[in-house]
């Protein structure tokens, strides 16, 4: 029961831990909560269903075109309702934000229809090792995300414009006078967090076989708390917040009740932002006078 | 002679940043102190160890006879400490007037259920109010622009009205943040009317931060430098002009005159 | 001065003619052959202005993003109903107790969340709604889970019942009424001005000897009040209540009607909430738009007017004074 709650919990940590970056990079660099960040994987998750339903793509073709298709649509987003506001910024935008969020959630009920649609990407396969089981999904699941998490921090860590994003993280106005393109580094990192979001959402679109207009906004709030459980801003902070939000919902539906399954990732969070506001590895503010 | 401030051995640090470091001094009923020093010497930090911002690792302040170091901010301000603001905070959606009013122990401590339920019984109270905070706005030459808004006024008088507001929570000690920064010399040769009246007339002591030498060597009683957190000298403008650990503290950082 | 003064006074009576004339526009209108589908429609507006107005309290005036209004219109709701049908309270008894438990978990939720800014504090007000509706939604034995609280008795007063549209519209109306002149009043007093200094810059409020904790606080427990009398009469109203009234959509509702009236505005309050409930219902055809409108509007007023449609930009200067100064001539104090 312990290690089959342990599986569960590691394989939706995973897909948090991928929505969470994007929440992570994009308020590391404008200190900013992209609250339409889970719809707009809401609706690249459609987007490949299609692609898989209505037009039989292959598999990686499919992943590789919904995720660009995100990262697209959450540049486009950036562009249009965050990048002209400029007073009152951290109030106006995360209404703007919240505006977005639900235009898309009820777009994609208007386009896509209000039910829950399958998502047939994969045939499940179930392997039962005693009383532990496990499906071919989860495998891959598992392997996706650490691909992604490596491929990330390479980007991150061992390229010019990971250098570029941790530098416009520490100060936008400092990145601009050293010769950083910042609108475009902070689209970029946009773009990169949602193409995460994207492959995520295809994943929990497979795992659970179901995708659905609202699926974002659940999704995203537990992604968001595993985001600030490890510290915002923080790229390993967010990943590990992820599978640590993972694993205490499984073992709480699995343990206390499954009725409140939704609940734990909330408490905690409540829990952690009042105790300690900077996460496990967030740096702590200072407020200058 | 009556000391309205006594701080004794003050010491404050961020993590492993000692960025006030054992200083202790007093200012004496009456006189216009200043403290001075290079950028980065903890001027401000030691103004928010006075307001209550930041509380000391070590230390005690006195004020008016009563140690204040463990005191919240917003109750000193009560106790009779007001302050201004290096990077001027007005209320810039407020009128200057409002900027006044907010600032006035008997507006901003309104009760709600009277003022809801009976303002009628309010009118007079708050006439009275008005009154002074407009007595106040009279002293920096603010009279005429009660009803504009804050944002609108050029710098220097947002300087002054900041002043004013601080004023108007009817202080014993009135510290100013860098007040002469960004004024023409005309703005100054105000400002320096204002404090001497603020001394002079209303019985307020004052406590400056200033960088302009001209400025503060003309206004100041007596002066205090700062220097990586450590008071370094002490005395008159004049002894204070030839003291070489001051000018060897300001020449190894190169900005003597510039702000 | 004196034509100034003149002229705030005229303008101050024709403003209140045209709101005397609307009021009594509204008075009549139930005795005309108005429709009761109308009639409907103009009582919701009355209460989201109910609650537009409380919940710009805790984000136009002390400057607190809540977005778990409809936690504690909910909680009203709920208390007030188990109140009532399960230890046979009288209504109103009911709505006190509602209104004071919802008023002290306001304050408990204020406690750990003060220090917690903008969006942090969004998504925690959002966490506990999430959690009291799963609460509401699970606890089947209490609250009969999804199916609801059908069949809550219409209240009664010293023996009269209070039923029909027409008698709620009355009541509620005139709640709308108190709400607005308790708004009006805070907002011209010493206690609106701190609050409002609060919401600028708590550091600088501090400085002032204002406590930021105390209007923070205050916001929350006025504003999360006022939602739970307005939760109370809801149920009562419509007679029966479920979770889904009570879902995150309705907070983001309440949220767009604050912003898109005007942050810190009691006239903006009332516009935002008259003009969300009322277009989406005359524009019924576009029904399937209605959310996406919400949330278009909302990012189009941030980029392009971000004051709302009456905003705090066009609050008038020193009403402090304006009010103070009523019935004085010449600057010379009279007894009036």
């Amino acid at each position: 029961m312990l290690l089959q709650q342990l599986i569960n919990g590691v394989t939706i940590g995973g897909i948090y831990a991928m929505i969470a970056l994007g929440y992570s990079m994009v308020y590391g660099v404008l200190q900013i909560v992209n609250w339409a960040h889970a719809d707009v994987m809401m609706f690249g998750t459609f987007i490949g269903m299609l692609l898989t339903t209505q037009l039989g793509m292959p598999l990686v073709a499919m992943v590789l075109l919904a995720s660009f298709f995100t990262a697209a649509l959450s540049m486009g987003i950036e562009r249009v309702a965050y990048r002209p506001i400029k007073v009152n910024r951290r109030m106006a935008v995360l209404v703007s934000a919240l505006g977005i969020s639900t235009l898309l959630q009820n777009l994609a009920q208007l386009v896509f229809g209000t039910g829950t649609q399958q998502f047939p990407t994969l045939e499940q396969k179930v392997y039962t090792y005693g009383n532990v089981s496990f499906s071919n999904i989860q495998i891959v699941i598992l392997a996706i995300t650490a691909i992604m998490l490596i491929i990330l921090y390479f980007l991150v860590y061992r390229t010019k414009m990971g250098v570029a994003m941790r530098a416009v993280s520490v100060s936008v106005q400092n990145a601009k006078l050293m010769g950083i393109n910042t609108n475009q580094t902070i689209g970029l990192t946009f773009g990169i967090g949602a193409f995460l979001a994207g492959i995520a959402g295809i994943c929990v679109g497979t795992y659970y076989n179901a995708v659905y207009p609202t699926m974002g906004y659940l999704l995203g709030m537990k992604a968001f708390a595993s985001a600030i459980l490890g510290g915002i801003g923080s790229i390993p902070g967010a990943v590990l917040g992820g599978f640590v939000i993972g694993i205490i919902e499984s073992l709480g539906a699995g343990y206390i009740s499954s009725g409140y399954r939704d609940a734990y990732a909330f408490i905690i969070m409540i829990i952690v932002l009042v105790i300690r506001p900077s996460g496990f590895l967030g740096a702590k503010r200072i407020d200058k006078v | 002679m009556e000391k309205v401030l006594q701080v004794r051995d003050v010491s404050v640090r961020f993590g492993g940043l000692v960025a006030v470091d054992q200083v202790t001094l007093d200012q004496e009923k009456g006189e216009i102190l200043s403290l001075i020093g290079p950028n980065g010497a903890g001027k401000t930090t030691f103004f928010n160890l006075i307001t209550g911002v930041y509380k000391p690792t070590d230390g005690t302040i006195v004020f008016k006879g009563q140690d204040i170091t463990t005191m919240k901010a917003a109750e000193r301000t009560r106790f009779g400490i007001a302050r201004t603001f290096q990077n001027i905070r007005l209320i810039g959606s407020m009128t200057v007037l409002e900027n006044i009013l907010i600032a006035h122990p008997d507006c901003n401590n309104e009760k709600l259920v009277p003022s809801v339920l009976f303002p009628r019984k309010q009118q007079k109270k708050r006439r009275v109010i008005i009154e002074q905070c407009e007595e106040l706005l009279k002293i920096v030459g603010l009279e005429d622009m009660t009803n504009e808004l804050a944002l609108n006024l050029p710098y220097g008088k947002q300087r002054l009205l900041e002043i004013a507001r601080g004023l108007a929570t009817n202080p014993q000690l009135l510290l100013l943040d860098e007040p002469g920064a960004g004024m023409n010399s005309f703005e100054k040769e105000e400002l320096t009317r204002v404090i001497r009246h603020i001394t002079e007339k209303m019985d307020i002591d004052v406590l400056i931060i200033e960088h302009d030498m001209k400025f503060v060597m003309g206004i100041s009683d007596r002066i205090v430098v700062l220097d990586h957190g450590s008071l370094i000298a002490e005395g008159k403008p004049a002894e204070i002009q030839t003291n070489p650990k001051v000018i060897e503290a300001y020449l190894g950082s190169g900005t003597f005159e510039e702000e | 001065m004196k034509e100034k003064i003149a002229g705030i006074h005229l303008s101050s009576r024709t403003k209140m003619i045209a709101l005397l004339v609307m009021a009594a526009i509204l008075l009549i209108l139930p005795v005309t052959s108005i429709s009761r589908y109308t009639l409907h429609i103009i009582v919701l507006c009355f209460i989201y202005t109910c609650l537009t107005l409380s919940l710009n309290l805790i984000i136009g005036w002390s400057g607190q993003f809540s977005l778990g209004h409809v936690t504690f219109y909910g909680m009203g709701a709920y208390i007030t109903t188990l109140l009532v049908m399960n230890a046979g309270l009288n209504f109103f008894v009911a709505t006190i107790i509602s209104v004071v438990l919802v008023a002290i978990f306001s304050m408990i939720l204020c406690f750990p969340t003060l220090n917690l800014r903008g969006d942090y504090l969004a998504v925690v007000t959002l966490g506990f709604g999430e959690v009291f509706r799963l609460f509401i939604t699970n606890a089947v034995n209490l609250t009969r889970g999804p199916m609801g609280i059908p069949g809550i008795p219409a209240p009664t007063f010293f023996g009269i019942t209070i039923s029909g549209t027409e008698a709620f519209y009355y009541i509620i109306f005139a709640l709308m009424v108190i709400f607005i002149l308790f708004m009006i009043r805070l907002n011209n007093s010493g206690f609106g001005l701190a609050m409002l200094t609060v919401k600028e810059d708590d550091i600088a409020a501090i400085s002032l000897g204002i406590s930021p904790v105390k209007y923070k606080m205050w916001a929350f427990v006025i504003g999360g009040g006022m939602a739970a009398l307005m939760g109370s009469f809801y149920a009562v109203y419509l007679g029966t209540i479920g979770p889904t009234s009570f879902v995150y959509n309705e907070s983001i509702k309440m949220v767009s009607m604050v912003v898109l009236g005007g942050m810190g505005s009691v006239p903006g309050s009332v516009i935002g909430a008259f003009l969300l409930t009322a277009l989406p219902e005359m524009l019924r055809q576009f029904s399937d738009y209605r959310m996406i409108l919400y949330g278009a509007a909302m990012a189009i007023m941030m980029i392009f007017r971000p004051n709302g449609i009456w905003g705090i930009d066009k609050r008038v200067r020193n009403e402090y004074k304006i009010k103070a100064m009523r019935g004085v001539k010449n600057g010379k104090s009279s007894a009036s």
